[in-house]
């Protein structure tokens, strides 16, 4: 017999060029024109605390995998990622430090101490945002800068001006102004158009599902209408706008370890995001409630994949018999 | 025209135009080649050779048979001499105990076979002692004994004979081929099987990436005696739109259930092959010798559809046609999703044998290393029995038995959609078929 010269493997024997890389780097792609309004909006500040938190993350994740003896998959952009989704999480005002101790929380302790990547059963961005909000609240949600106010701004020892975010005023303001996004607020949470838009280019890709993003955008649309007092129409619409709901709808709650698997587990996640975010705003101590909504949603995962897992093919009773199916 | 279909799948690239266009042509074994034929063609008992060595046999003289109810013998597709019994690899890496016979070139036909039947006058009993007899079984690979197929357990209903034309395998395009040139025959075929179900109805499913095969075939369905018996349902060229459970699923809407058979739900798929082949039992007398065999692939220099006598090995068959036209990364035996692949071509052709892939390194997917899963979902929006192969994998590699099967790991058809699509190169199917066949050990030893 003729030596084997052919490899054998198992089936099947072409794949999809799917990778995880792919993934991510189109997740990155579709945040550039948020993070390119940011710097418009709040300036150079903006570009710096952008780097800074993207380094450190990357940086991070690249430390703790080589202290621990574990290839370093920073290749793969995941971290690239996360540090874009934290910095987007933060005001331009911050000290230059901040963003490294929230990378360092994001990466170390809600990514990699459970397991890296796929394993974190809460989303590491809204992780690091969570614990600098309460570790250094006064950095964080201290004081906005109005949009093109920054660019003067880029020495953060100057005293700067600081406004309210749109979710503290007591009146509405121009919704032409939340849909373009000079208004102020943090970095990636300012034009709801641009991060709609990045939205649709990930559904259109199929990285993501339309469940969590519709539901959830619908949902909080919904029950502001209902519970909101006074505005209406204009009220639901002012909350579905402003704050971080459309980038949190978009591309938090879509996080694939942290979200539900099947398309009812998603519209549940969706649901309930949208729920525990108006009650926050409107009956709670924080203006903002969506990344906590998210938050807590993520530890409702588990329960939610294990009680919608889907049908089984050829499992219900409905299709044993015959004279049933015809 | 309507298109039909099954939940979930996906679509891998088809890369049929290699050989879609290429007529059927006869290929016939040299003088004094060897022809091997193993005794495992088919699911069931393997036969045992009725011949001793050194016997002169004729074309389609029976070699070997088996008294077992799961079985179907095998027949000469050469007049030649018996040389030797002695073991024959197969596509899968098995060996099966194989009889080797020589041939001399003259092609000399046993006097018993050539016999047309009529089978309108024949009863059911016969009609399947006649496909019996010609060795039939599932041609489109999995190598079921046809005639025990065609006789369902009593109590069974039958209202569907279905023929399945999908060949969702990207670069199989054997199914399309006989679509254009036997379309009669396959429906002659269909109609004896259809005689066997008094009121039974026949469909023909063909996905739309052959739509002159669809065409053809509706025509002919206009036609008597087939008009109203026979109805053409075009598929979305989906897959795995070809693996039986959800080719009946796209028909009729009905879902075989978890470890029954398509016959609980009223229902019989059949390969076209092997409706062809019931045609040629039955109207010609002949026993199934000949398989038509696409042979495609970038590294193959001619692409076609050969249609060969069954023994021959690939590499007599590819030595006809003009060998490599460079040197292959992977040959698989059978389509890029479910075929083996073979580490040499010094392998016989039998009655399960569909094609002979010759990939360039660039086709085929590089053995890469797995990453971490993502939950993405991929595979979960893939599966078409509706299962969870993240989970699925997680529990064979953690050896948690239970939750494997609690989790359907024993409804999965390995049909490798999930490891085709996923993004960290998990090893999805691949770990799941490991702890199947555990579980299906397991079920033997009780």
């Amino acid at each position: 017999m003729e030596p084997a010269k052919y490899i054998i493997t198992s089936t099947p024997h072409i794949r999809s060029n799917h990778s995880v890389s792919g993934i991510m780097g189109l997740v990155a792609i579709a945040l550039l024109p948020t993070a390119v309004a940011s710097v418009a909006f709040f300036g150079l500040k903006a570009l710096l605390v952008i780097l800074i938190t993207v380094a450190s993350s990357i940086a991070f994740e690249a430390l703790y995998q080589r202290l621990t003896g574990q290839e370093i998959t920073i290749r793969d952009c995941s971290a690239a990622v996360t540090g874009l989704l934290l910095a987007f999480n933060l005001p331009s005002t911050v000290p230059l430090w901040l963003p490294i101790v929230g990378s360092f929380v994001a990466i170390v302790i809600a990514k990699q101490l459970f397991g890296g990547l796929g394993q974190n059963f809460i989303n590491p961005a809204l992780a690091g945002r969570a614990f600098l909000m309460a570790a250094y609240l006064p950095h964080m949600a201290g004081g906005f800068v109005p949009a093109f106010t920054g660019f003067n701004n880029l020495n953060i020892d100057v005293d700067i001006m600081t406004v309210a975010t749109p979710l503290m005023a007591e009146t509405p303001p121009d919704f032409l102004t939340l849909f373009l996004g000079n208004h102020a607020g943090v970095l990636g949470e300012t034009s709801a158009i641009l991060i709609l838009l990045g939205g649709l280019f990930l559904i259109f890709k199929k990285v993501i599902t339309p469940h969590v993003p519709l539901t959830f955008i619908a949902t909080t649309f919904f029950l502001a209408w209902l519970l909101g007092d006074g505005w209406g129409f204009e009220f639901a619409l002012f909350h579905i706008l402003s704050g971080g709901l459309m980038l949190g709808a978009f591309f938090m709650a879509t996080d694939y370890s942290s979200s539900p698997i099947t398309p009812i587990g998603k519209i549940i996640m969706g649901i309930g995001c949208a729920l525990i975010t108006v009650l926050i705003r409107l009956y709670g101590g924080y203006p903002e409630g969506v990344s906590y909504a998210i938050l807590l949603m993520n530890c409702c995962v588990p329960l939610i994949d294990k009680f919608t897992k889907s049908r089984k093919f050829g499992h219900s009773s409905r299709f044993k018999d015959l004279s049933k199916q015809i | 025209m309507k298109i039909l279909t099954f939940k979930k799948g996906l679509y891998p690239p088809h890369h049929k135009s290699f050989s879609e266009a290429f007529e059927t042509k006869v290929i016939n074994p040299n003088v004094d080649d060897m022809l091997i034929y193993p005794m495992s063609q088919h699911i069931g008992t393997p036969c045992t050779p009725v011949v001793e060595v050194g016997d002169r046999v004729l074309v389609g003289q029976k070699i070997a048979d088996s008294d077992a109810f799961l079985s179907s013998p095998i027949h000469a597709t050469v007049s030649g001499t018996v040389d030797k019994f002695d073991t024959a690899l197969l596509p899968t890496g098995l060996t099966s105990p194989a009889i080797y016979i020589r041939t001399d070139g003259l092609m000399e036909e046993d006097p018993g076979i050539n016999h047309a039947y009529d089978y309108k006058s024949m009863t059911k009993d016969e009609i399947l002692a006649t496909i019996r007899g010609s060795g039939l079984v599932g041609l489109g690979g999995a190598g079921f004994p046809t005639h025990i197929k065609l006789n369902p357990p009593p109590g069974k209903k039958v209202d569907s004979i279905i023929v399945n034309a999908a060949e969702c395998e990207p670069f199989l395009t054997t199914d399309h081929r006989v679509l254009l040139e036997e379309t009669e025959r396959i429906l002659l075929g269909l109609m004896i099987m259809l005689s066997l179900f008094p009121g039974s109805k026949g469909y023909v499913g063909i996905e739309t990436n052959k739509m002159d095969g669809i065409q053809a075939m509706e025509a002919m369905c206009q036609k008597e005696p087939f008009k109203g018996n026979i109805s053409v349902c075009a598929l979305d060229p989906k897959y795995p739109q070809g693996a039986e459970k959800q080719l009946i699923y796209a028909i009729t809407g009905r879902e075989v259930p978890s470890g029954g058979i398509p016959a609980d739900i009223g229902c019989i798929v059949n390969n076209v092959d092997t409706v062809i082949s019931v045609h040629r039992a039955l109207y010609r007398g002949r026993p199934i010798m000949r398989k038509i065999v696409t042979i495609t692939g970038g590294a193959a220099k001619n692409p076609g559809n050969y249609k060969i006598r069954m023994g021959m090995r690939y590499i007599d068959l590819l030595n006809q046609v003009g060998g490599f036209k460079e040197e292959p990364y992977k040959l698989i035996a059978g389509g890029p999703m479910m075929g083996n692949s073979m580490y040499t071509l010094d392998v016989p052709m039998t009655k399960l044998s569909q094609a002979l892939l010759c990939l360039t390194k660039a086709e085929a997917a590089n053995v890469e290393k797995e990453l971490s899963c993502i939950r993405c979902g991929k595979c979960v929006s893939a599966c078409p029995m509706y299962l969870m192969p993240l989970e699925l994998n997680h529990f064979s590699l953690v050896n948690d038995l239970e939750s494997f099967k609690k989790g359907g790991g024993m409804d999965c058809i390995e049909c490798g959609s999930c490891s085709f699509t996923c993004p960290s190169k998990r090893h999805l199917i691949q770990s799941i078929r490991i702890k199947r066949r555990e579980v299906l050990a397991e079920r033997a030893k009780k």
